[in-house]
């Protein structure tokens, strides 16, 4: 067992671990954090497969904008947050059922894969440059970067106008 | 003369001589000596952090006409061991009905945010932890984990002032991350790059200037969105004493409260390390290209010098109200660090094939003429406001 593979085990074992203390703890400040631990090991993960650009971004968006937003909200929506309502609902069978159903499809699917269990492919050359030439290139992704900024736009301007109204 | 043009090299060659020597496998030495190596760098920083605390009492002393810390030792240096120890010897305290694992996590948080950020600082030009192509959103990502401790801090405690006073910080460290993002844009328009290394790099090969003669203006707008993000004065009404009696770490006593108080020193010494990298040309200086230890002496030396600039600012002027700075932020600062976002980019790729002198000066004069038309605005704005209160006055006397 190679280093990274001990590393990749860790870290996923953390994402699990946090993901089901996300939806089983009962104090919904503490899910927050569960999640911000859960989103981390996606970022360990990320930083470990050498995407050092998406593992920065899912801290700075994830951790820094969205937990944040989550926790804000959560604090500031009600006084004792420890709610004694049952957890689950009658449907959640039927929901076990699909995702383990998913998870053995996933399986199988892997394990359909030619070069499953293969070392990673080595990078060559400047990931983030590549990323941002695909961004801005005619031939990639700069219609869907432009619209995507668009509708940015136009949401930042909604809500200034939302907010301004007298 | 290896040793002194090449430190780093040298001490791992020889650490890995020596533990294969003792017939390790190759992959564990090599994972003992980066080990050792993050230990090690970890602790200098540690140590010079104690080394702050005295810093930061002369100097406020100085900007306060005392004398401050001069009992223990020559000039008080030893000053922070005793400090230390009282923290040590200090009961701790955990307040009823805290929230013990994020209370207790907060402040280690607080200061590893920190310590995250030097894994990217070029000390030298072969003296670095890692050259990760996204150092600067590393920065950005860094700043997030630290928010994320003192709202942990704040809501943990179980206290209002504390909650109040995380509410504050948090609301002023995600506003001010906006045009502290697009200044730090500016380095990676000129250099091309948002590695620290080919940034600090890009100012002094091929004719590069450090960045603060090309961009004035972004180093000036980056030095208040670190001041803002440090929660230092004027920016620091999240400790408040007055309102909320110190806020967030209110409720931590003994080396809890110390991890904070650290983890502040260090932070705005970082910071100064930052504005050194990215627009006082890093570790560059006479020499330092062949002594690489002697450029680690120029980056402190900077670090030390912005270190001083921002306490500079905190012992001067007086706490701003949160409106004000919230307005400050997204009605002033924002507008006007996008503006010179694009200035910045157009003039840079105009002036990409001209002699270096022209392209520094043009450079410069379309800072300062940025600077001018937002003068004129913010008076036009002043004027205008003057007179509708006139008019209303007028009004109100008919």
């Amino acid at each position: 067992m190679t280093a990274e593979q001990i590393i990749f085990f860790l870290t996923g074992a953390l994402i699990l671990v946090s993901a089901l203390m996300v939806v089983t703890t009962r104090n919904l400040v503490h899910a927050a954090l569960w999640l911000v631990s859960t989103l981390f090991g996606v970022a360990v993960l990320f930083a470990s497969l050498d995407a050092t650009f998406l593992a920065v971004v899912q801290v700075v968006v994830y951790i820094g904008a969205i937990a944040i937003l989550f926790i804000f909200a959560v604090m500031l929506t009600r006084r004792n947050l420890l709610d004694k309502v049952p957890q689950t609902n009658a449907g959640w069978p039927w929901a076990a059922l699909v995702a383990i159903s998913a998870f053995a499809g996933l399986v199988f699917l892997v394990g359909q894969m030619p070069n499953a269990g293969a070392q990673k492919n080595v990078v060559f050359g400047d990931p983030l440059m590549a990323l941002s030439m695909a961004l801005v290139s005619p031939d990639a992704y700069v219609l869907a970067f432009e619209v995507a900024s668009i509708m940015l736009l136009a949401a930042l301007v909604g809500a200034v106008y939302i907010a301004n109204r007298k | 003369m290896e040793f002194l043009s090449d430190p780093i090299k040298v001490i791992y060659e020889w650490l890995m001589l020596t533990f294969t020597g003792w017939s390790w496998a190759g992959w564990v030495s090599s994972l003992v000596i980066n080990l050792l190596a993050i230990v090690g760098f970890i602790s200098a920083i540690m140590v010079l952090d104690i080394l702050l605390v005295w810093v930061e009492r002369k100097v406020v002393a100085r900007f306060q006409d005392r004398l401050g810390p001069n009992r223990v030792g020559p000039f008080g240096i030893f000053q922070p061991f005793p400090d230390i120890i009282k923290l040590i010897l200090k009961e701790d305290i955990t307040p009823e009905g805290a929230d013990r694992v994020p209370f207790n996590l907060a402040p280690i948080l607080s200061l590893g945010s920190v310590l995250f950020l030097w894994a990217v600082v070029p000390l030298a030009s072969r003296i670095y932890g890692v050259d990760l192509n996204v150092a600067l959103l590393y920065l950005v990502a860094a700043g997030s984990i630290g928010t994320l401790s003192i709202i942990m801090a704040g809501w943990a405690s179980n206290n209002k002032y504390a909650l109040l006073g995380a509410y504050r910080m948090v609301a002023n460290m995600i506003s001010y991350e906006i045009p502290m993002v697009v200044a730090l844009l500016i380095p990676t328009v000129l250099a091309g790059s948002m590695s620290l290394k080919t940034i600090t790099e890009a100012q002094s090969t091929n004719g590069g200037v450090w960045f603060v003669l090309v961009s004035p203006l972004g180093a000036l707008i980056f030095l208040i969105a670190a001041i803002a993000e440090l929660g230092r004065s004027p920016f620091d009404l999240n400790e408040g004493e007055s309102e909320i009696v110190s806020g967030y770490h209110i409720e931590y006593s003994g080396m809890k409260f110390g991890l904070f108080y650290a983890g502040e020193l260090l932070h705005a010494f970082t910071f100064g390390g930052f504005v050194a990298a990215l627009f006082f040309g890093g570790w560059h200086g006479p020499w330092a290209e062949q002594y690489p230890l002697l450029g680690a002496f120029y980056f402190v030396a900077k670090a030390m010098f912005g270190y001083w600039v921002i306490m500079w600012v905190k012992y001067t002027v007086p706490r701003i109200r949160i409106d004000h700075m919230l307005a400050f932020n997204w009605k002033f600062l924002t507008p006007l660090a996008f503006a010179l976002l694009m200035v910045t980019a157009v003039v840079h790729r105009v002036l990409l094939d001209v002699p270096t002198w022209l392209y520094v000066a043009g450079m410069f004069l379309s800072n300062v003429i940025l600077v001018w038309i937002t003068v004129e605005v913010l008076r036009a704005q002043a004027r205008r406001e003057r007179e509708a209160k006139a008019s209303a006055q007028l009004a109100a006397a008919d």
